[in-house]
């Protein structure tokens, strides 16, 4: 490969990577600005509609005035790892989208085979985006230990503690997936749920899509496990940051939320696929973000219904109720699989066999 | 029976779906905000805001600096000074109130034996220095020129109630 080529490709990653990374940094400020205006209107308030048209210019006053407020660092802080903590925390939340695939597009017959759209097609997407997402938990114990606060140490363990329980009943909730799909594959567990409503995983594995969207909410703390971050709580592993550093985290949240609600949509709603086949004429992409929007106003949804967990009830939740729940789906799924009169209802989605 | 029951309510969610759709009403529901600087409440007569030090039809300051006000003053706002008039009454020569102090109770009016301290409505006299919230009798005179049409019609509304 000449160097020409090589600057020719890595131009275009750059350009791939911006335009999904803008987008999200987009969407992340418009979700804060829907999430006020959607809780305002359920406690039958106006919410914030006063800067610019509707409110439209509020996120983006926000964020100035997040730019101008002063960045304290604590004196006894080692300042190396408190300006680190929210960086480490907001790359894996970015590095997530770098294998999700938003649809399939032949641009418009540009390609005689359609290419799928994401800025990589890993082979083991599934497990990248586990891992990638379970590392956001290193800048929260980072946050908790550089602040040398004993409320941030303490917040930061509680939400660590939070996120690992919550990790261990995601992704055994993701396993039946994997069994169904026969992949790790992104783009062929969205395929294998090609065919409609009937064929999405959410049918056979409901309790799944349960466990993995209520895990994915604690993982990244919203409302119902929104103990990381509480106030009666002191805060939690962020008491200590201000300015541009602490809505560096708060960017992070919900750049983890958009991703685990375009997750829950790949994985069990059936990803770019229209529920019935005859809507497949509309933009696959627009399927997949109509649905992770939906999932997203849920998210919202919930943090104006649900009152908080109490600690050891959230831990209950996780350990004693998730996780032996999707141990014995998995065996269901397992049991379905390899039963001779079974295999052939649990072959419908499993197009692949 | 009702104990399948039971564990499909449990499984499916339910209570949290009923939770859900209780407040998916509420998202459409009319909503209450008052924007107010264009809107505004009603406010009732009894309403205690900035205060005023009133006079007679004739142009007499009313107060005579019985110093009830002061006495009665639970957050030591108001400061009085008296001294004799040339033609024989007494009447003060400072009357202050520290607005950064006063909790808008209302005892100094209920004191005042001749009605000369009120509250008015406005409410709206936010300042940018400490300063300008100290009240002096002067200050207090003028509100009460200004605002006198308010207060009478205040006080003629409210006193059926007395």
């Amino acid at each position: 490969m000449s160097g020409l080529d090589m600057a020719a490709q890595a131009g275009i990653w750059a350009l791939e990577i911006l335009a999904i990374a803008v987008p999200v940094a987009l969407s992340v400020a418009y979700i804060t600005y829907v999430e006020r205006r959607v809780i305002g209107w359920i406690q039958v308030r106006k919410g914030c509609n006063r800067v610019g048209p509707a409110g439209l210019l509020q996120p983006l006053a926000d964020g100035l005035k997040l730019f101008l407020k002063e960045t304290t660092i604590p004196a006894a802080a080692n300042k190396l790892l408190f300006v680190a903590a929210p960086v480490i925390s907001l790359t894996p939340a970015l590095l997530a989208y770098a294998v999700v695939p938003f649809g399939e597009t032949s641009l418009f017959g540009l390609w005689d085979k359609p290419h799928v759209m994401a800025i990589s097609h890993l082979n083991v997407g599934l497990l990248y985006v586990m891992a990638i997402s379970s590392m956001s938990i290193y800048g929260v114990l980072m946050a908790g230990w550089a602040s040398n606060s004993k409320y941030a140490l303490m917040g930061s363990i509680r939400s660590t503690c939070q996120m690992i329980s919550y990790e261990i009943s995601m992704g055994f909730a993701l396993v039946p997936v994997m069994m169904l799909a026969g992949s790790l594959d992104l783009v062929e567990i969205v395929k294998a749920q090609q065919g409609g409503l009937l064929h999405w995983y959410m049918i056979p594995l409901f309790p799944m899509l349960l466990v993995y969207f209520i895990s994915g909410c604690a993982e990244v703390g919203r409302t119902p496990f929104d103990l990381i971050e509480t106030e009666e709580l002191v805060a939690g592993y962020h008491v200590e940051y201000s300015g541009m550093w602490f809505a560096t985290f708060s960017l992070a949240e919900y750049a983890a939320m958009i991703m685990i609600a375009l997750m829950t949509s790949i994985l069990f709603l059936g990803g770019w696929y229209a529920p019935i086949p005859a809507l497949d004429f509309i933009p696959g992409t627009v399927w997949l973000l109509g649905k992770t929007a939906f999932l997203v106003f849920l998210f919202i949804w919930m943090r104006a219904t649900f009152p908080r967990y109490r600690y050891d009830q959230m831990m209950r939740l996780g350990w004693k109720v998730f996780l032996p729940w999707t141990l014995v789906w998995i065996a269901v799924v397992g049991i379905c699989i390899y039963t001779p009169g079974l295999s052939a209802v649990i072959n419908f989605w499993m197009p692949w066999r | 029976m009702s104990m399948i029951k039971r564990a499909f309510k449990t499984w499916l969610l339910w209570e949290l779906l009923v939770g859900l759709a209780l407040t998916g009403r509420y998202l459409f529901k009319k909503k209450i905000t008052v924007e107010y600087p264009e809107e505004r409440t009603p406010l009732s007569p009894r309403f205690r805001g900035l205060h005023a030090l009133r006079r007679y039809e004739s142009g007499e300051e009313r107060c005579i600096a019985c110093k009830l006000c002061e006495v009665v003053c639970p957050a030591l706002a108001i400061v009085i000074e008296s001294e004799e008039r040339e033609d024989g009454t007494r009447r003060t020569t400072r009357y202050d109130i520290d607005m950064t102090k006063c909790i808008y109770c209302g005892f100094c009016q209920e004191a005042c034996p001749v009605d000369a301290i009120v509250e008015t409505q406005e409410f709206e006299y936010a300042t940018e220095t400490r300063e300008e919230l100290y009240y002096t009798k002067d200050m207090l005179l003028a509100n009460g020129d200004r605002y006198e049409a308010q207060i009478a019609a205040n006080l003629a509304a409210d006193a059926k109630y007395c």
